[in-house]
């Protein structure tokens, strides 16, 4: 379907306003299209990837009004009125965003797929926690997989860019989880 | 084949009156949608059985958590982040806010809600344990009125519930009085994040002179939803923590229980792992009672 055609097939939606990396933008699509396929189809903004579409992988991951979310799930109309954040709007001013600097410099990027996701997750831990530990890094990141790196250099990049120059290693994972309390 | 956005209607009437009255007028048209990460994913695999959707997203009464002296009252759409940064869940209700940072991911967490976690009532769910230990209540509306229930009652079998087709899920209810029982939850899955349980085993107890005075289990994916395990509490309840009684709880867990294979794991393994959760928490407390 050419660009005029989708956009007199969807003229009768009623329109759905929201703010994408600074800029007002406003649609008229279905209600329930993921905003993954407003970004991607309609709004052009490629950088957002789709992996499982389920919410696994993160790798749809974007910003919305200051909390990270799988775009994939989130159906259109409860974005109204939001401040969205994606990859495109990371970087300032023409020039890269720490993340995306360390992450360039520490290998933390291969095949490319998850790696908005990747920057994404880590933008919003580096916003609630500029100095995470290695633990709160793994945690940031859980959400989100990779199938090149193997993790380490992701989280070495995301420590990179929080300042922590002594990064080390993080720990193995538990299989399982434990709490007591008194 | 791929949901097509076409097919389903969504509205958000933004008020939860306005909702109540599109329920009351269309009962068991509407599907309600929250922060939609069980729902949406139905959606994307072409599976969602819903034609008709409102939006619960937004509505402020659902999304509130209120301390009293007696309670907290968590909003039946508050998400799993809002508990893991609640302080007085943290401080008394740690169980929940444990079981809050176990559900998916953060990118989950700051959409998953409390009450579709319990709505979606799937046997494995994160929640439940720490709820039922809790005696938690759960507050129903409609325009009908509200309705009361301990949470216990709320599941009445494998994704079924009490909710009628005209009525929500509204707030949570959790007493104010476990902040001196011995709290403890263990899931075992097969990762820290995204994983969903193969067992999970809840309890908080009263300990006095050596014997429990007060003891609830709560345990997920050990039946068709989560429930209590009642007869091993009564193996325990008045009992000092003997050998003796740890081995008659171990027994009448595994007479009570009806854990099945699927593809997480299988009936015999959550068997042995329940009485080993069940084991290692009653082996702390007998510690705790010694040196107390």
């Amino acid at each position: 379907m050419n660009a005029n055609a989708k956009a007199r097939k969807d003229a009768h939606w009623p329109a759905i306003r929201f703010t994408v990396n600074g800029e007002s933008r406003s649609v008229r699509v279905p209600p329930m299209k993921r905003l993954l396929d407003v970004l991607r189809e309609d709004l052009h903004l490629t950088g957002t990837k789709e992996g499982c579409g389920e919410g696994e992988c993160g790798s749809c991951s974007v910003r919305l009004n200051g909390e990270l979310v799988n775009s994939c799930l989130v159906p259109v109309l409860q974005a109204e009125g939001a401040e969205i954040q994606t990859v495109e709007g990371l970087a300032l001013d023409g020039g890269l965003h720490p993340l995306q600097e360390a992450f360039l410099h520490h290998g933390g990027a291969q095949c490319g797929i998850c790696t908005p996701g990747m920057l994404m997750a880590a933008a919003q831990l580096l916003a609630e926690s500029p100095h995470p530990s290695d633990a709160e890094i793994r945690e940031g990141l859980a959400g989100n997989l990779c199938r090149c790196t193997g993790f380490m250099r992701i989280f070495e990049s995301v420590s990179a860019a929080a300042g922590a120059a002594d990064a080390e290693p993080a720990r193995e994972s538990e299989l399982e989880q434990t709490h007591h309390a008194r | 084949m791929r949901g097509n956005a076409e097919m389903h209607e969504l509205v958000a009437p933004g008020s939860l009156g306005a909702v109540l009255d599109l329920l009351a007028a269309e009962p068991g048209e509407w599907t309600p949608i929250a922060g939609g990460t069980e729902l949406m994913v139905a959606f994307s695999a072409g599976r969602l059985n819903a034609s008709k959707l409102v939006s619960l997203w937004g509505i402020p009464d659902l999304r509130t958590i209120e301390v009293t002296p007696q309670s907290v009252v968590i909003g039946a759409a508050a998400t799993f982040l809002d508990l893991r940064k609640h302080a007085v869940i943290n401080a008394e209700l740690p169980l929940l806010a444990k079981a809050a940072s176990w559900i998916g991911s953060i990118a989950n967490q700051s959409r998953a809600t409390l009450g579709g976690n319990l709505v979606n009532g799937s046997p494995a769910a994160d929640s439940s344990p720490a709820l039922l230990v809790y005696d938690a209540e759960i507050e129903t509306i409609s325009v009908r009125g509200r309705r009361k229930l301990p949470y216990s009652e709320f599941h009445t079998g494998y994704k079924r519930n009490v909710l009628a087709r005209d009525e929500l899920l509204y707030a949570i209810h959790l007493p104010r009085r476990f902040a001196h029982h011995r709290q403890h939850l263990r899931k075992v899955g097969t990762r820290r994040a995204m994983a969903i349980a193969k067992v999970a085993l809840g309890a908080t107890a009263l300990l006095e002179k050596g014997g429990l005075r007060e003891i609830r289990l709560g345990a997920a994916s050990l039946a068709p939803y989560p429930a209590r395990l009642r007869q091993t509490e009564a193996a325990l309840l008045g009992q000092a923590l003997t050998r003796e009684t740890v081995l008659a709880a171990r027994r009448a867990l595994l007479a009570e229980v009806q854990p099945i294979d699927d593809i997480r794991s299988t009936a015999e393994y959550r068997r042995r792992v329940a009485v080993n959760l069940l084991e290692e928490f009653l082996l702390e407390l007998r510690r705790e009672g010694l040196r107390s």
